[in-house]
C-alpha cells in the first residue's frame, strides 16, 4: 500500500516562494494528474516528491515514511522525463537494466524483468540498438521500460509525451493507462494539456501560480469547477465566460441580464446563492449552446435566444460555431453538421441547468468550493 | 598561337577550374611535406652523414634499420618513451578531470578561470624547460632551498641527476605544462552534458559516485580522447623540455626517443641513420592516435543520443 501525501509543501528559490503550501494525498494504485499552464509548479512538485528539488518547507510522506532528507535512490520510485533522460551510451537492454544492476540483482533475475518490460512495451527487436538510434516514440517507450522493470511504489511522469507528434501522443496516452491498468502501482502525473488529464487520470489536481485550485475527479471538475480559472482551464473548447448582473425579474424570478439585451433565468441551483445587484460570471460550454434542432441534450430547463454566427469550423462529427455577446467571443456547438453561410442569424437553446455562476469580483463559483 | 589558346582554352574550361584553383596549395604541399617526406625515407636507407655530403649516394639498403633493432639503446629509449607517455598523459587526464569537476561546481567567473588554466600552455616549452631546471636545480634550486629551510630534509636532493627523479621531474613539467589542455576539453563535456540522465541515474538509485561512473564519465570519454590523441602526438615526440631540463642525460638516463633521435641526427651527425629511428618511433605515434582515434570513433556512435 502506497499512499503520498503532501502537507503544507512550500518550494522557495531564495526569496521566491514558487509553491505556496499546498496539501495533497494520493490514495494507493491512484492515478493522480498534476495539470495548469507552465510556471505554476507542477512540476517543481513532482520534482520534490521525486527529491531532485528540497522540500523548502512541510511534509512529503510516501508510504508510511517521510521522505523529506531522503536521497531519490532510498524512496523507491521511477520516473519518466520529458527528454527521456535515456542513458545515451548504453544500449536499450542496458539502460533497462541499469537500476537493477545498481540494485545489485543477479543477473538472471534482470534478464528475467528486462525481457518483461520488454515484452509489455514492445521493444523485443530493439534490445541491442543505442538511444541515437531509436525514433522519439521507442525512445519514450524504453523511459516507460526502465521505470517499470523496478517496480517501484511509485511512478512519477514529467509531461512524458510532450516530445511527441499529436498522432503518437494519443497512442502512448492509450499505452500509458493500459500501463496503469496492469501494473495497478501509484502514478503522479504532470502535464499541462488538459485532454491528456482528462483522459488518464483518476483525479486531476488543477494547478495554478503555485496554489491548487481544485481536486477532483475529471468529471467533478469538469462539472463542478470551483472558480473561472479551472472553468476555462479544462474543457475545449473552452468555457465561455459572459459578464452578467443579477436583476429582480417578474414573479419574483431572479434574471441574469447579459449584454446585447440577453437575460436568462438565474439556474435553479445557483438561486440561493446570488443576491439582485451582484456582478457575476456566467459560464457556458460550447456543448450547452447549440442551434434548435442540432443536436440539443435532452436536458431539463432551456433558454434560448438569438445569435449571429460569423465563423464556423467544421470538424466532422460537429461544427464549432463562433458568434459574439456584446464584447465577449461565444462559441457554440451544432452536433447535425450543415453549411453555414457568412453571418447567418440562428435560434439558440442553452440547457440552463448546465450554466455555471461565478461572482465576478472573486472568480469563485457561488456554489462555493464544495458541492455536488 | 593555336597551342596557346588551346591551352587557354582548357586552363579556363569549367571542368579544369577547381583543380587550377586548388594547384597552389597542392605545390605548397608537394614542397614543404612529400618532398622532405620522400628525401628523408630516402636517407634513411643511406649511410648519410651530415659531415660528409657525398655519403647521400651510398646506399647501404636495410642496414640502419637492422642495427637500430639490435640497439640496445634505442629500445631502452623507445620504451622509456612509451612509459613516459603512458605516466603522463594518465595523470594529466586524472588532473585535468579533477580540475574540471571542480571548476564545473563552482558558480561564478568559470570564464576568467579557464583562461587563467590556458597560461601553461601559452609560454613556450623550452622557457618551461629552463624555469623548472632551476626549480629543480641541486644547489640553487627553489625546490631544495624550501625543503632543507622546512627542515624536511638536510641533504640536496639531486632531482636532476638520479635517474627517477630527473625522469619524474621532466614529467612534473609536462604535466604543468599541459593538463590545461585535458580540464578545458572535459569541461566543455561537462558543459555539454545533459542534466536529465543525470537526474534519472539518481532516481534509478545510484549514489554520487555510481552517477559519476556510469553516467558521467562515458560521457566525457569522447572529450578524453580528443585530448589523448593530443597528447599523445606531444609527448611521443617529448624533446624541448627533456633538453633544456637534462639534455637526455646523466649518462643517459632520461634519454627520449626525440632526444636520442637528435643526437644521433645533429651530434653525431648521423642522419640517414636518425631518419631510419624517426620512421619507427612515428609508428609509434601512429598506433597511439588510431587507437584513441578508434576509441574516439566508436564513441560517436552514441553521441548526442540523450535527447
Amino acid at each position: 500500500m502506497t499512499e503520498v501525501s503532501l502537507q503544507q509543501v512550500v518550494k522557495r528559490y531564495g526569496q521566491l516562494e514558487v509553491v505556496h503550501a499546498i496539501d495533497l494525498e494520493i490514495r494507493h494504485s491512484e492515478f493522480v494528474v498534476l495539470v495548469g499552464p507552465s510556471g505554476c509548479g507542477k512540476s517543481t512538485t513532482l520534482r520534490m516528491i521525486a527529491g531532485l528539488e528540497e522540500i523548502s518547507d512541510g511534509k512529503i510522506v510516501i508510504g508510511d515514511r517521510v521522505v523529506n532528507k531522503l536521497p531519490p535512490r532510498d524512496r523507491n520510485i521511477s520516473m519518466v522525463f520529458q527528454n527521456y533522460a535515456l542513458y545515451p551510451h548504453m544500449t536499450v537492454r542496458d539502460n533497462l537494466g541499469f537500476g537493477l544492476k545498481i540494485a545489485k540483482h543477479s543477473d538472471s533475475e534482470i534478464n528475467k524483468r528486462v525481457e518483461e518490460a520488454a515484452e509489455i512495451l514492445g521493444l523485443g527487436m530493439l534490445m541491442d540498438r543505442l538511444p541515437a538510434e531509436l525514433s522519439g516514440g521507442q525512445r519514450q517507450r524504453v523511459a516507460m521500460g526502465r521505470a517499470i522493470v523496478r517496480n517501484p511504489d511509485v511512478f512519477l511522469f514529467d509531461e512524458p509525451l510532450s516530445n511527441l507528434d499529436a498522432k503518437l501522443r494519443v497512442q502512448m496516452r492509450t499505452e500509458i493507462k493500459k500501463l496503469h491498468k496492469r501494473v495497478n502501482n501509484t502514478i503522479i502525473y504532470v502535464t499541462h494539456d488538459q485532454v491528456e488529464a482528462m483522459t488518464l487520470a483518476d483525479r486531476i489536481v488543477i494547478m495554478r501560480d503555485g496554489h491548487i485550485e481544485q481536486v477532483g475527479t475529471p468529471l467533478e471538475v469538469f462539472d463542478h469547477p470551483v472558480n473561472t480559472f479551472v472553468a476555462s482551464f479544462i474543457g475545449s473548447p473552452p468555457m465561455n465566460q459572459l459578464d452578467g448582473k443579477v436583476i429582480a425579474g417578474e414573479g419574483g424570478e431572479n434574471q441574469i441580464a447579459l449584454a446585447d439585451n440577453i437575460t436568462i433565468p438565474v439556474p435553479n441551483r445557483a438561486k440561493a446563492h446570488v443576491q439582485v445587484g451582484q456582478y457575476v460570471i456566467v459560464g457556458i460550454r460550447p456543448d450547452d449552446l447549440t442551434p434548435k434542432n442540432h443536436g440539443m441534450k435532452d436536458s431539463g430547463e432551456t433558454v434560448s435566444f438569438d445569435l449571429t454566427v460569423s465563423i464556423s469550423e467544421p470538424l466532422g462529427t460537429e461544427t464549432i460555431l463562433f458568434s459574439q455577446i456584446g464584447t465577449k467571443e461565444v462559441q457554440g456547438k451544432m452536433l447535425n453538421p450543415r453549411p453555414i453561410e457568412g453571418d447567418e442569424r440562428l435560434n439558440f437553446n442553452l440547457s440552463l441547468d448546465r450554466v455555471h455562476v461565478f461572482d465576478a469580483s472573486t472568480g469563485q463559483n457561488v456554489l462555493g468550493p464544495h458541492h455536488g | 598561337m593555336s597551342v596557346l589558346t588551346n591551352i587557354k582554352r582548357k586552363m579556363f574550361s569549367e571542368q579544369a577550374t577547381p583543380y587550377v584553383l586548388l594547384l597552389p596549395a597542392v605545390i605548397m604541399i608537394l614542397i614543404v611535406v612529400l618532398f622532405p617526406l620522400i628525401f628523408s625515407l630516402y636517407t634513411s636507407f643511406t649511410g648519410y652523414k651530415l659531415t660528409r655530403p657525398d655519403t647521400l649516394f651510398k646506399i647501404v639498403g636495410f642496414r640502419n634499420y637492422v642495427r637500430i633493432f639490435s640497439d640496445w639503446d634505442f629500445w631502452v629509449a623507445f620504451f622509456r618513451t612509451v612509459g613516459f607517455l603512458a605516466v603522463v598523459i594518465n595523470l594529466e587526464f586524472l588532473l585535468g578531470l579533477g580540475i574540471a569537476l571542480l571548476i564545473n561546481k563552482v558558480t561564478w567567473g568559470q570564464r576568467t578561470m579557464r583562461t587563467i588554466m590556458m597560461f601553461p600552455m601559452m609560454f613556450s616549452p623550452i622557457l618551461v624547460g629552463f624555469q623548472f631546471k632551476f626549480i629543480f636545480n641541486d644547489n640553487v634550486g627553489i625546490l631544495n632551498n624550501a625543503l632543507q629551510a622546512l627542515g624536511i630534509t638536510d641533504a640536496a636532493i639531486p632531482w636532476l641527476v638520479d635517474g627517477w627523479l630527473a625522469m619524474g621531474a621532466i614529467a612534473f613539467a609536462e604535466i604543468w605544462m599541459s593538463t590545461s589542455i585535458f580540464a578545458i576539453l572535459l569541461l566543455a563535456g561537462l558543459f555539454a552534458m545533459p542534466k536529465d540522465p543525470l537526474e534519472a541515474a539518481q532516481v534509478d538509485g545510484c549514489n554520487a559516485w555510481q552517477t559519476f561512473r556510469h553516467i558521467t564519465l562515458p560521457f566525457l570519454m569522447p572529450f578524453a580522447y580528443i585530448a589523448m590523441t593530443i597528447r599523445s602526438l606531444d609527448v611521443a615526440r617529448a624533446y624541448d623540455v627533456v633538453d633544456t631540463m637534462t639534455g637526455g642525460g646523466p649518462a643517459g638516463r632520461t634519454e627520449l626517443l626525440w632526444t636520442l633521435i637528435a643526437r644521433t641526427g645533429y651530434d653525431s651527425a648521423n642522419m640517414g641513420m636518425a631518419n631510419a629511428m624517426a620512421y619507427v618511433s612515428i609508428i609509434l605515434s601512429i598506433a597511439f592516435t588510431y587507437y584513441f582515434f578508434s576509441k574516439l570513433v566508436a564513441a560517436r556512435r552514441y553521441m548526442g543520443g540523450a535527447q
